[in-house]
């Protein structure tokens, strides 16, 4: 197995400016042994999915509290599809209604993180999903 | 006649810090802790409050050391103000119950806004949608999925006068949390007014335009911080002349605090937002007593119920002490610090939606024993979405029933003189006391922005937090105890077709304005931008010709540029 560092995307689509909860994340990431690439602030779909192919990320952790993810979600992993990069898991959290989630999940979202979660659920899910995927890696 | 004076203030003192109490007291502490030591059962946590301050079991006389009450609280109305701005205080007048709100188009708002009203509101507030917050139209790419979301849409004028339809603006104060584009919405709302009739010399309200607390926490920033500080100072100068009524700025510690900071950094930032304001329209040549009377502030009301109202008073003497010795002020009313709360968002949870109601209930108490001059209680359903109407109903009726069923509105400042109460409101006076003096040695508050400085102690603090409870060490009831299955609760939607009428209407203003007076009047803005006048005339031109928020901005963007945010967690 490799031994090199997961490699994770933050990104924050949507028009917000709430950060507090990307900003625990990267750092509960950081602190659990990976690296972490925050986009910041209000990134296109286009921008998000860019980054992830140049940092060459395993994953992308999108975080949105405005409410335009039916919009941006979908978006985000069609241009992640057309550019050959669907291998990339996409989890993400924030505020998104329960009864959007299957919608979500239908458009590629591989999980949805609700408030209350625990960082270190969060870290180990990804660390689960990265070993069991791990051919994406070289 | 002053030896006895003097005898009687020693006696007050020996009163305070006698050897009897102080023996008596170690005598108490002994037994307690004895028993304590022998019950394996007993609690064993760390008392400390949602900011991480540690919290004594007991607190006597013993623990107000110096403590002068007519220097440290004196007479509600009186220097400095710790019980309270007003002499008479909720017996004169309750609070002003106005609930934040906005939502899909003007029409549906408006709505919303008459409803709130036959409630019982005294006042209203409104939120904008997220692109009228960043200063782009409902049709820019940005905006795409965001239309009516996270608040009402706003483009021109045109949203405007339906916003405000059959509501008299001579009659009711109005709220607007706006602010990169404060000035430009502020232009619509005396528009407004003026073509219902009303004078701008008598309407009355807020606009946040605090931008500085965007940068260290809520991020709808758009210019950078100089030139924005600039169109702030335009406001205070204008409304000083033309709005008299008008509080031309919040002062926010709300967001800061949202954003993660303990109880002592929302205070001590946003009191060094209000200097670095203060010092910036001294610098342009206003005179202290002419705009600090328009000052205004927003604070949160978090979980713990001490520290919350402790806070509130610590940020009233600090004001009020700020005002009259570091500016010299001579107006009582620049010395007082007028806020309004809202009850934490972050508190609200979204296991078990209902017990948010009790949350708020408490928070709200907390506000209005700080004596808190208005008031907005969040909905149970805050954690999904924007209140559903019986959501908010509920969040009005909270406040209905502290002010006329419990009691607590029927004498000032109750919890003065309790010596938690005063112990817990010096400790944090003086917490915020030192952040000011370090962010005063930074070289103020936009400098240590530009250097990260708060931005970096809000994201420790929430890590902090963070890791508090996910230890356990924080409880909160349904999220990390006390856990179980919850049925969904119904929540407010706002469907797409809000989006669709939205551009529409935008589409129709465009088409049947005069462009000619718009282009002249965006060229007009952009000189006087170029020249450093006041904008407030220009925009009221900009938007009355009908100019779009985005086409102001964009004008102004030419001068002003945008800010870029260093990326940092």
């Amino acid at each position: 197995m490799s031994t090199k560092k997961i490699r994770v995307l933050v990104a924050k689509p949507g028009l917000d400016g709430h950060d507090r909860g990307a900003k625990v994340i990267c750092r509960a990431l950081r602190d659990a042994g990976m690296e972490v690439i925050y986009t910041g602030l209000r990134r296109t779909p286009e921008e998000i999915v860019n980054a992830a192919i140049q940092e060459d990320v395993d994953l992308i952790g999108l975080s949105i509290l405005s409410g335009a993810h039916p919009i941006l979600f979908p978006k985000i992993m069609k241009l992640l599809r057309d550019k050959g990069a669907e291998d990339i898991p996409v989890i993400a959290g924030g505020i998104i209604p329960e009864k959007d989630i299957p919608r979500m999940k239908k458009a590629g979202i591989r999980e949805i993180f609700l408030p209350g979660t625990s960082t270190e659920d969060i870290v180990q899910w990804i660390e689960r999903q990265i070993r069991k995927g791990g051919a994406k890696r070289k | 006649m002053f030896s006895r004076a003097r005898k009687e203030k020693r006696s007050l003192k020996k009163g305070i810090q006698s050897p009897a109490l102080k023996r008596s007291y170690e005598a108490w502490k002994k037994k307690s802790s004895a028993q304590a030591d022998g019950d394996p059962s007993r609690r064993k946590m760390l008392f400390t409050t949602v900011s991480g301050r540690k919290i004594k079991e007991l607190y006597t006389p013993a623990d107000l050391k110096n403590f002068d009450y007519l220097r440290d609280l004196g007479f509600p109305g009186e220097y400095p103000f710790t019980r309270g701005i007003h002499p008479t205080m909720y017996r004169g007048r309750l609070w002003t119950m106005r609930q934040f709100s906005g939502f899909g188009t003007a029409e549906d708002t408006n709505k919303r806004y008459k409803y709130l009203l036959r409630c019982g509101q005294t006042g209203l507030s409104v939120a904008f949608h997220l692109p009228t917050l960043m200063g782009v139209d409902s049709d820019h790419p940005l905006a795409k999925g965001e239309v009516g979301k996270c608040g009402v849409a706003v483009d021109t004028l045109a949203d405007m006068e339906i916003l405000f339809k059959g509501i008299p603006l001579d009659r009711i104060t109005t709220s607007m949390t706006i602010n990169a584009p404060a000035a430009v919405l502020w232009a619509m709302y005396i528009a407004v007014a003026e073509k219902q009739g009303v004078s701008p010399k008598v309407i009355s309200g807020t606009i946040q335009n605090d931008i500085l607390k965007e940068y260290i926490a809520q991020k709808t920033f758009v210019f950078p911080p100089r030139p924005s500080m600039k169109l702030i100072v335009d406001t205070f100068e204008y409304g000083a002349k033309e709005v008299p009524r008008w509080n031309t700025i919040s002062i926010s510690g709300y967001h800061i605090r949202e954003a993660g900071a303990t109880a002592s950094q929302e205070l001590a930032f946003t009191l060094r937002d209000g200097i670095e304001y203060v010092d910036w329209a001294l610098q342009r040549g206003l005179k202290v007593d002419e705009f600090a009377p328009r000052l205004s502030y927003f604070l949160n009301s978090h979980n713990d119920f001490f520290e919350e109202i402790a806070k509130f008073r610590a940020a009233r003497k600090i004001w009020a002490e700020v005002m009259r010795e570091r500016f010299k002020a001579k107006n009582p009313r620049s010395w007082w610090l007028r806020f309004h709360t809202q009850t934490s968002g972050v508190s609200l949870m979204a296991q078990q939606p209902y017990n948010n109601v009790v949350r708020v209930a408490l928070q709200a108490l907390a506000a209005i024993l700080g004596g808190t001059q208005s008031l907005h209680t969040n909905s149970l359903d805050e954690t999904y979405a924007l209140p559903s109407e019986d959501a908010v109903t509920i969040a009005l009726r909270t406040q209905q029933i502290i002010a006329y069923e419990s009691g607590v509105s029927n004498t000032i400042d109750p919890l003065g003189g309790s010596y938690f109460i005063e112990v817990l409101t010096k400790q944090i006076e003086e917490e915020a006391k030192t952040y000011i003096r370090k962010i005063d040695d930074m070289g103020g508050m936009v400098k240590a922005i530009e250097l990260g400085f708060p931005q970096r102690e809000i994201a420790d603090s929430a890590y902090w937090y963070q890791r508090a409870v996910q230890k356990k060490e924080k409880i909160i009831v349904g999220v990390n105890a006390f856990e179980m299955e919850h049925e969904p609760i119904p929540i407010l939607e706002i469907d797409e077709a809000v989006a669709r009428q939205q551009l529409a209407r935008l589409r129709e203003v465009k088409r049947r304005r005069n462009k000619t007076r718009v282009n002249r009047a965006l060229n007009d803005l952009e000189k006087a931008a170029r020249d450093g006048l006041n904008l407030m005339p220009f925009l009221l031109v900009s938007v009355k010709a009908y100019a779009t928020l985005g086409e102001i901005m964009d004008a102004l963007k030419e001068v002003y540029g945008e800010y870029q945010e260093p990326v940092s967690y």
